[in-house]
């Protein structure tokens, strides 16, 4: 699999390509099954993800709503409650807050207030990260909002096997899925598995291995990290990296086994670092493998600030390879 | 206020008697609550429906049980209107097992799948959406089957009430919006919170067919409803009614109504809807005083039990706290 953000060439797909293989697959397999949202249709999906799936499904099942996320992700939810399998595309995190009623107060709470008489399978999927100058309305990392609910699961899919895969398994999940798609992923090249095989969204993947740090991540930030522990080993610094790719419920278990192997953890999200998912991570590395640790944890997230539109403050903001690589020779105890 | 021509009520004397036994039983449930709310056997926030009982009675009877509907938080009324069993409902109350939520939703959020009940949703307007979508999942399978959303008048300010109306309508969903105007958004005047207080003219704004309605008059609310529920199975798209009513007690029990004078609250009590229609049945020769006496005794009974029921419940264990979280099987 090649680097995010080189452009897609004959004879290869693209993450955006694996997505919507993903959604195309579900469609075929499920009649009940429907993709709504803001220019999923005509136009072709804001990331160019659905595009054209309107000629192949028509307007009932790949359906144009007009600007109204409460209004939409509420009418996934009905009609997930009405015996369908609904696919809402939320644009961006960003405009997720205007429907994060219906996520939080229905999506995620009617199973539970209902004394378990209903199940919500809903799929909602949404862009989310930085890096395209999109500024500060555009280009946020909220998954840690999400992850923070009980009654939801949170997927971030770092890779093409796992856009595509994890679209059918979130499909079947009979509770509400929240899947985050990093928008410097969609250009990423890599080859599609021939056939869909619903893949394992219980357990996070150690993506590389190594013995003598975690470096513990997700989403668009994996393929920095991957980077980082290249150059790392030019420096003989040997990282595991791990993919969350569930970030509610978390692995501990997948998170725990490589800590207490390596005894040092690097945390590196995108979202901004008070309340981080980075944070809670550290939290249960703390409680569960305290006494394995030989270094203090240690974590890379965006500093705290509305991400700005000039690039090089954009890419200051955000979690970089060198700042990456440096968190990991601090950890090791080296310069 | 439209002179009904279709799909009328038929007022047999089985059928005022069912109208006014079904308004009674959720008159008398509502004041028991009340009284147990006192003795802090039902906490939390209690909304009584006192007051409103024609408009849920009413839209019922156009309902068969293939049709889904969501309520608010005052919903005990919709619930018990909707066959919900009165135990069941009254030991939801008391946050007991047995309840129809098993405990675990309260007063607010009373869930019925066999009713296809989708609550009992206290976030004001948040359950139009989700109305909405049950529409488009009956249309897309083309059921036959409707929905029906209850709402107040205060969720019309609210951007869902406007985002869901718009949806309904340009997808000519079968969605039949129920507005309950009581005329106070808790304790905020309908003056004071619409540029347009005729409810029924923002629904026609989005060319949904909408009309107001009597909510104190039992049959003008079910011949209403009736002819809605005919027109959304016909496939015409979505309607509205809006029904005047008023909420006789406290927002909650925790409102001092200090915000509405007790003369207008007593001139709305000669409204009552079930008092009118009991003495118009009479009247008509439909109902006798003495049946009417004994609809009181058997909802007198019927609550008792009730009572006795969610006493006789169990609280559920703490070990199982965590459970209706997320499907079994699947991890949380």
């Amino acid at each position: 699999m090649s680097e995010p953000g080189q452009q897609p060439t004959n004879g290869t797909a693209t993450y955006r390509d694996a997505v919507r293989a993903g959604i195309r697959d579900a469609l075929i397999r499920d009649p009940r099954c429907f993709l709504m949202g803001e220019d999923v249709g005509r136009y072709g999906g804001c990331y160019a993800v659905s595009k054209g799936l309107l000629d192949e499904f028509g307007p009932e099942r790949i359906r144009d709503t007009p600007l109204s996320e409460s209004g939409f992700v509420g009418a996934g939810i009905g009609a997930a409650l009405g015996g369908m399998r609904p696919i809402v595309e939320v644009m961006t995190v960003n405009f997720s807050l205007l429907c994060l009623d219906q996520i939080l107060n229905n999506a995620a709470t009617i199973r539970h207030m209902s004394g378990g008489q209903f199940s919500i399978p809903v799929v909602i999927r949404m862009a989310s990260g930085a890096g395209r100058q999109l500024a500060a309305q555009h280009s946020h990392s909220l998954e840690v909002w999400y992850a923070h609910i009980p009654g939801i699961r949170v997927l971030a899919p770092a890779t093409l096997e796992d856009a595509q895969g994890m679209l059918w398994t979130a499909i079947v999940d009979p509770d509400p899925v929240v899947i985050f798609e990093n928008v410097m992923l969609y250009n990423m090249t890599g080859s599609l598995p021939v056939e869909v095989r619903p893949v394992d969204i219980g357990r996070a993947a150690i993506r590389r291995s190594g013995t003598d740090l975690s470096i513990v991540t997700y989403g668009g930030s994996l393929w920095k990290c991957l980077a980082a522990a290249e150059a790392l080993a030019e420096a003989g610094i040997d990282a595991e990296v791990i993919d969350l790719r569930t970030l509610r419920p978390l692995d501990d278990e997948t998170i725990m086994a490589s800590v207490r192997r390596t005894r040092r953890a690097l945390l590196v999200d995108e979202g901004w670092r008070s309340g981080s998912l980075a944070a809670e991570i550290m939290a249960r590395i703390v409680e569960q493998c305290f006494w394995s640790l030989d270094a203090p944890l240690a974590r890379v997230c965006s500093e705290e600030v509305p991400i700005p539109y000039p690039k090089h403050l954009e890419d200051a903001a955000l979690p970089q390879v060198p700042a990456i690589v440096e968190a990991a020779r601090r950890t090791m105890g080296a310069k | 206020m439209t002179g009904a021509t279709m799909d009328k009520p038929h007022l047999t004397r089985a059928h005022a008697r069912e109208l006014l036994h079904q308004m009674q039983r959720i008159r008398s449930f509502e004041e028991k609550c009340a009284e147990l709310y006192t003795q802090e056997k039902i906490r939390g926030f209690l909304h009584l429906y006192i007051g409103q009982e024609a408009v849920a009675v009413g839209v019922m009877q156009a309902l068969e049980p293939r049709d889904g509907i969501v309520a608010t938080y005052r919903e005990h009324g919709h619930a018990l209107a909707r066959g919900l069993d009165m135990g069941r409902v009254m030991a939801e109350m008391y946050g007991k097992q047995e309840g129809s939520s098993r405990g675990r939703g309260g007063s607010m959020h009373i869930f019925d799948a066999a009713g296809r009940f989708y609550g009992g949703n206290a976030i004001v307007g948040g359950g139009l959406p989700i109305a909405v979508g049950l529409g488009l999942a009956e249309r897309m399978r083309a059921s036959g089957a409707v929905c029906v959303a209850f709402f107040g008048e205060g969720a019309a300010a609210e951007g869902e009430f406007h985002e869901s109306l718009n949806l309904a309508a340009l997808w000519r969903l079968p969605v039949l919006f129920v507005c309950e105007n009581n005329l106070y958004a808790m304790g905020t005047a309908l003056r004071l919170s619409e540029s347009e207080p005729e409810i029924w003219r923002k629904a026609a704004s989005y060319r949904i067919a909408a009309e107001a309605v009597n909510g104190m008059d039992v049959v003008a609310v079910e011949a209403a409803a009736r002819r809605a529920v005919h027109s959304l199975r016909e496939g015409e798209g979505p309607f509205f009614i809006e029904c005047r009513t008023y909420r006789f007690r406290a927002h909650s029990m925790f409102d001092a109504q200090l915000y509405r004078q007790k003369a207008e609250v007593e001139e709305w009590k000669k409204r009552c809807p079930i008092r009118m229609f009991g003495d118009w049945a009479i009247a008509a020769g439909l109902l006798h005083p003495d049946e009417i006496e004994a609809i009181g005794h058997e909802v007198e009974a019927e609550v008792a039990a009730a009572v006795r029921f969610a006493e006789a419940g169990t609280w559920e264990p703490v070990a199982d706290l965590r459970r209706d979280v997320m499907t079994p099987g699947e991890a949380s």
